[in-house]
């Protein structure tokens, strides 16, 4: 059983503090944040989604242009690291030949918690337009239980 | 020899209302590299989430218009959510210095390549000079 602590309290409102300072501001709906951002800065890289059924927790990434073969997930306990790099153009092209550079470039890594725990055996990703999707399916031990109570 | 042509203009990942129409859909432009080769120019844009069945390039009085209707792939409920996938549109204007009749188009990770060549009267040439 959790006991409340009021230093968690403090330590998880420090953290959407610095959540909503990243993001800048609050006035961001998902809708603006399409953006590609670059792979070193402040900002998040990929963006996420998560999505869940009963035995399984989905993450959908914003990865477009990004190699499939650098792409790297690993999984251990319920923290989820993701790693790749996004290649650009080729290497020859010249930058006086640039009519216009607006997509980024370069290695990412970003890591985050799940909320429950995986199978981490049976972890599934798959690389479609541009989207990275993982197939992580629930550990036994995460799964809802049906407990009967029993009448004496 | 392209120049931007998208209707009102805003930064490169803001939200874009494809014109005054009185469709509800949302638009965003998507991010594009354009350069220069000895062939012609060579056009990158990041389409996520757009299948080939979802893309629709035109060219048309000069106009080069690239559509793309992006679609979730990932089943379930949503629990926590970072993006929203919104429909694509931008547009660029076109000279008479691209061979407008040989473009060609390719989608690979989510990453639209057009293939702009140079009209023949464009291209570099090398004038030899006799001497007599």
């Amino acid at each position: 059983m959790a006991h409340w602590n009021p230093f968690i309290e403090m330590e998880n409102l420090r953290r959407e503090v610095d959540r909503a300072f990243e993001e800048h501001g609050v006035a961001q709906g998902p809708l603006n944040r399409v953006a590609f951002l670059p792979a070193r800065g402040p900002r998040r890289y990929p963006l996420i989604n998560l999505l869940e059924d009963e035995e399984h927790l989905y993450i959908e990434a914003l990865t477009p242009g990004v190699d499939p073969d650098s792409l790297d997930v690993s999984v251990l306990r319920n923290r989820l690291t993701l790693s790749g790099e996004k290649t650009r153009i080729p290497a020859d092209v010249q930058p006086e030949a640039f009519h216009r550079s607006e997509r980024s470039a370069g290695k990412f890594v970003r890591t985050f918690d799940l909320p429950v725990e995986v199978a981490e055996e049976r972890i599934q990703a798959e690389y479609k337009n541009g989207l990275l999707i993982i197939t992580l399916p629930k550990a036994e031990k995460a799964k809802p239980r049906q407990v009967d109570v029993k009448v004496s | 020899m392209v120049a931007e042509k998208t209707v009102p203009q805003y930064g490169a990942d803001e939200e874009v209302r494809k014109e005054e129409t009185r469709s509800q859909e949302k638009y965003v432009t998507p991010a594009v590299d354009i350069y220069e080769t000895l062939e012609g120019l060579v056009v990158k844009a990041d389409l996520p989430g757009v299948a080939k069945d979802g893309l629709d390039l035109r060219v048309e009085n000069n106009l080069l218009t690239i559509r793309g209707r992006a679609g979730h792939a990932a089943p379930g409920e949503p629990l926590y959510r970072e993006y929203e996938l919104a429909h694509f549109f931008r547009q660029f204007e076109l000279n008479d210095k691209v061979d407008q009749l040989n473009i060609s188009a390719e989608l690979k990770n989510g990453v639209l390549t057009l293939k702009l060549p140079k009209a023949e009267e464009a291209k570099p040439r090398r004038i030899d000079v006799h001497v007599s």
